[in-house]
């Protein structure tokens, strides 16, 4: 670089030819050209979305047109709404259900690591409803939930007499419960299969000494392998909360929302383009996005107190714990000392 | 199982326990493929027998082909499938190639932006899809993006942030010095990029596959937000949508339109089923 300096009064026309083929030169130019598009991509489709979102939930307006500007009226709005309001309790049905599905995973994956016969085969079985169009599940479930079909004749061998059957996706009082496990249905064998992916990667050489050691099979989970996966536990219970407030494709594609399912997504949704209120859908998103934030400080502060490692193994509350005994061991000595 | 040496007790307790274990299982996968397999009984009944039997009961025959056959052209499959495998190849195509080359320069170059772009797409991937579309429709509509197949390619294409990670992540993994011995022997960033280290990606090229080629394939929201002609910019996610309305009760006709849909993906998975339970282990693990 110092040579193209030097030369640079005298020979401008071939500074540029230097520089391109010099390290640096390469670098930029792999640099600009490697990143231009996707940046681009990034800016149009996720930034400048995010930036408009955050102007917009300001005015009252709708796609093109004349907007107002309201101020905070559109947040006071969310939390006075009966309609938003609503759709923030049902995120509490699928809460509920991602505690089953998760406890469901962890008992199915912890089965299914060890050797089974048809291991693979009921792991396929369970997993496949993961793979399919979040539609297909609609009407899959739209079918399996109609008065007198799948769900009823089932009901109908152990015993249940048709005609006191509820009507699962109408009646307001359960219709929240039968969207949520139609969300249990299809998650649970990812799920299962994360773990199933943590749990493989425990040493076995624990397990045979533990049981030298006398431990039977409650022992073994709750004291070897749920420790070392509690990582990849701990971050999914993380995602599901937040997951549960975000839950769309099961009221939307099976009810649309009617009958008092429309989660807050859903309700979004409609205010955007039915009811063409975009300001106000827009201070959703930011609130949702707000809440989202908080649940991730959150699990970072799980993480970073209760879980994260150093190199001595120790996690931060046991630093202190440690650093406590140390103290007040050395507290004694100097009394004994003096 | 090891039986000897074993008490009275502790044979009851295994026997149980086994017993147990298979009974869940079993009960599981009756659940996982009930809906299922009520749908594949349905979609080959004949109307009669669809108006007239009860729903478990097997259909006559199981060469019945019609409703398939309807349920094929009332929802234009072919073209849905057709724009499908378009949207799908183009995405995956562009995704895997621009994560990459992102990935490429966040890892190996240090430069002034490095840390922030990183932050960016850290917080990106916090926010859900569906939130951003209230404004994104607005930026598509001004582009005139809306309703054309290349508007959708290029918007999937831009809300990719699980593959730039998935990346990284493979690029901590593939040592510095690889790179340096081949610039010592002449050759240019670019050839390092696609001589030495794209072939060596392949492991996480799958994962990206298997995690965007689902997330594309079942992508119903955003498919029916913006691609609105029906007839001729279906994808097979959307092209189910003409079940709706006037004719939803037909349950063997949709029935037979959810089986054609459903089985793409269970071909894929009976083919590929370790590497998609591999790419998803392995694609699941953010920082």
């Amino acid at each position: 670089m110092k040579k193209a300096n030097k030369t640079a009064a005298a020979n401008k026309p071939t500074n540029f030819q230097h520089w391109i083929h010099s390290l640096r030169g390469q670098q930029t130019l792999v640099t600009i050209t490697f990143l231009s598009v996707p940046l681009i991509l990034f800016f149009v489709f996720t930034c400048l979305p995010f930036l408009n979102m955050v102007q917009f939930s300001f005015f009252d307006m709708r796609y093109i047109g004349e907007r107002t500007f309201v101020g905070f009226q559109n947040y006071i709005d969310i939390f006075t709404r009966d309609d938003i309001l609503q759709s923030l309790k049902l995120a509490l049905y699928y809460l509920g259900a991602s505690v089953i599905q998760l406890s469901l995973a962890l008992f199915l994956a912890t089965v299914l690591s060890f050797k089974t016969k048809l291991g693979s085969l009921f792991k396929g079985c369970i997993f496949f409803p993961y793979l399919l169009c979040g539609i297909a599940v609609g009407f899959i479930f739209k079918f399996f939930f109609t008065q007198g079909f799948v769900l009823d004749t089932v009901l109908s061998w152990v015993g249940f007499r048709p005609g006191t059957l509820p009507m699962w996706l109408r009646n307001t009082a359960i219709n929240n419960f039968s969207l949520a496990g139609t969300s249990i249905w299809r998650y649970t064998g990812e799920c299962m299969v994360l773990f199933i992916g943590a749990i493989m990667s425990v040493d076995p050489n624990l397990y045979e000494a533990a049981e030298i050691d006398g431990a039977n099979g409650i022992n073994k989970f709750f004291h070897i392998i749920l420790p070392s996966i509690k990582t990849i536990v701990v971050l999914n219970v993380i995602l599901s909360v937040s997951g549960s407030i975000s839950a769309f494709e099961p009221p939307y594609v099976i009810t649309g929302g009617s009958f008092g399912t429309a989660t807050y997504f859903v309700l979004m949704d409609r205010i955007a383009h039915v009811n063409l209120k975009v300001g106000l859908a827009s201070a959703m998103a930011v609130v949702l996005l707000l809440i989202i934030i908080l649940i991730t400080a959150v699990q970072k502060g799980i993480f970073y107190f209760f879980l994260d490692e150093d190199e001595k193994g120790m996690t931060y509350r046991e630093r202190r714990a440690s650093l406590r005994r140390k103290s007040a061991a050395a507290v004694a000595k100097g009394v004994e000392n003096s | 199982m090891k039986m000897k040496g074993l008490s009275c007790g502790q044979i009851a307790r295994k026997v149980i326990w086994t017993v147990f274990k298979y009974i869940i299982l079993c009960f599981m996968s009756f659940v996982a493929l009930l809906p299922l397999v009520s749908c594949v009984v349905t979609a080959f009944k004949t109307p009669e027998e669809y108006r007239d039997t009860n729903v478990m009961t097997m259909p006559g025959s199981w060469l019945y082909f019609d409703n398939f056959k309807v349920a094929w052209e009332r929802a234009h499959m072919g073209r849905a499938f057709l724009n499908s495998a378009i949207v799908l190849t183009a995405v995956l195509i562009g995704s895997i190639l621009f994560s990459s080359m992102l990935a490429y320069v966040l890892n190996r170059f240090r430069f002034r932006g490095n840390r922030l772009i990183r932050n960016l797409f850290l917080i990106a991937s916090m926010i859900p899809g569906v939130a951003m579309q209230v404004t994104v429709y607005q930026i598509m509509y001004r582009l005139h993006l809306i309703n054309s197949l290349p508007g959708y390619i290029i918007l999937l294409m831009g809300t990719d942030v699980i593959s730039i990670y998935i990346f990284l992540q493979f690029f901590d993994n593939l040592p510095k010095s690889l790179d340096e011995s081949a610039i010592l022997d002449g050759c240019t960033y670019f050839g390092v990029y696609f001589k030495i280290l794209l072939p060596l990606l392949k492991p996480a090229i799958v994962t990206c596959m298997i995690l965007k080629g689902v997330s594309t394939y079942n992508e119903y929201y955003m498919a029916s937000l913006y691609l609105q002609d029906k007839n001729v910019l279906g994808v097979v996610s959307t092209a189910l949508r003409v079940f709706t309305g006037p004719i939803g009760n037909q349950y063997n006709y949709i029935c037979a339109g959810v089986i054609i849909t459903m089985l793409p993906a269970l071909i894929v998975f009976i083919i590929f089923q370790k590497q998609i339970y591999s790419g998803l282990a392995n694609g699941s693990v953010k920082e």
